[in-house]
């Protein structure tokens, strides 16, 4: 097998499983350690995709959702790259995102809070990396809202996001957050990662370079997976 | 000083949360908006194998199951290939075999159950043919960072595996094994805390 296997996942800055102040963590966090395992062909491999599974409108959730006329919010763009640890872009991968509306409230049966529907707006979008790993979507920024952990607890206005890579090894969930959010400091899911830095690394700075002037304001938000070694070559044992 | 090593730092996992399926399965939340969702179809109708249906339930902590968890799945075709270019023999994978689904719960039972064929061995490390098995990814809420493990078959010969000998404690492996409940039909319960807790992979 060619010896193209990625780096150790860094569980330092990795939020643990068991995170108390994050109380759905508790009945849902294993408690034995996990095996570690060397990559196989199992785990360097996994699902590729391509432009015939999604169509170019699924990027643009202020249209794709749109049934009488524009979702309410503020109107953004949300782009960044998809890259490795080796800062190299991953062209061609699958991003999938999804949101709550302007008001803070999901589009599922199983949410109830108190803000309404909004009639425009899904809250889902997807797209694929280009060539040199960029993506980008046009949305309206999320709401924050309250939820049941503390009594008092509310989610900082947040994307979700979920990228695949090239190797189900690479498969990541995670939030992405709007710089200068009060909220982002005090939320018990973000601070289940124990790195400052790692957290820093999700709050999307406001880019007006990309904004479009009298139309949206504009985030940058880039993702990092795991990197690899690249291919072994005779001339080069040593792989990079 | 030592020079620096310029290398970017994986970005930090987020649970996700209850309306995961509003992203990765619409339909599941609710709504139609997609033409096409993905990892409906894991083998396509032309793919040669033994087709089987494999269910299951996540339990939590309490025993009770997990009601808004969203798996996939991975596996190789039924000779053991991989749809994937770094496969070696990529080009004999079976015709329309994508190997990846995307299964979600029911809300009111927690169960979950795809249909598929039944993986072949695959090359392991250092030349050893790993047991047919089926790769699993689990994320909830509750879960910080998306759960790894594999599922084999109880009805194989899993005893010259690789990895299920890395589990050093004998009885835990069992965690790891379907149980065959019917004809081409295999049970695999996770178990996510206390007793009979899953093996899980750090890969």
């Amino acid at each position: 097998m060619k010896p193209a296997e990625f780096y150790q996942r860094d569980r330092f800055l990795q939020p643990p499983a068991l995170t108390p102040d994050y109380k759905t963590s508790v009945p849902r966090s294993p408690r034995l350690a996990m095996l570690s395992l060397q990559g196989s062909m199992s785990e360097i491999t996994g699902p590729t995709f391509g432009h015939s599974d999604i169509d170019t409108i699924d990027n643009d959730l202020i249209r794709n959702y749109a049934k009488t006329g524009d979702p309410v919010g503020e109107r953004i763009i949300v782009h960044g790259r998809v890259l490795d640890e080796n800062g190299r872009g991953i062209p061609n991968t699958l991003v999938e995102i999804w949101q709550a509306n302007a008001g803070g409230r999901y589009r599922h049966k199983k949410d109830t809070y108190l803000a309404p529907i909004d009639p425009n707006f899904g809250g889902c979008g997807r797209t694929l990396t280009d060539d040199q790993g960029y993506y980008y979507f046009r949305t309206v920024k999320p709401g924050a809202y309250p939820w049941r952990n503390w009594v008092n607890n509310w989610r900082p206005a947040h994307i979700h996001v979920s990228v695949f890579g090239t190797s189900f090894s690479q498969r990541l969930i995670t939030q992405m957050y709007f710089e200068g959010d009060p909220l982002i400091r005090q939320c018990p899911i973000v601070n289940t990662i124990p790195d400052p830095r790692a957290i820093d690394h999700l709050i999307a700075p406001l880019d007006m370079n990309a904004a479009i002037p009298l139309d949206c304001l504009a985030y940058k938000f880039d993702i990092v997976l795991r990197g690899r070694r690249s291919t072994l070559f005779e001339n080069r044992l040593e792989g990079n | 000083m030592a020079q620096p090593l310029s290398y970017l730092k994986e970005s930090a996992s987020q649970t996700a949360g209850p309306y995961v399926h509003i992203g990765l399965a619409p339909g599941a939340a609710g709504f139609d908006i997609y033409r096409t969702q993905l990892g409906e179809e894991i083998v396509g109708p032309d793919a040669p194998g033994e087709r089987i249906r494999i269910e299951g339930v996540v339990l939590d902590g309490t025993g009770a199951p997990v009601k808004d968890v969203l798996l996939e799945v991975w596996q190789a075709d039924a000779a053991g290939i991989y749809p994937h270019p770094e496969d070696p023999r990529f080009a004999d994978c079976a015709p329309g075999f994508r190997g990846w689904g995307r299964v979600i719960t029911d809300f009111e039972t927690g169960l979950w159950a795809f249909d598929t064929v039944k993986p072949g061995p695959v090359m392991g490390r250092n030349g050893r043919m790993m047991a047919p098995h089926v790769s699993f990814w689990l994320v909830a809420r509750g879960i910080n960072i998306g759960l790894n493990t594999r599922m084999y078959f109880e009805d194989e010969d899993n005893s010259a595996d690789p990895v299920l000998n890395l589990v050093e404690q004998a009885p835990r492996r069992e965690t790891l094994l379907a149980r065959k409940v019917g004809p081409g039909l295999y049970r695999f319960d996770i178990r996510l805390q206390g007793d009979g807790e899953t093996v899980f992979l750090d890969i």
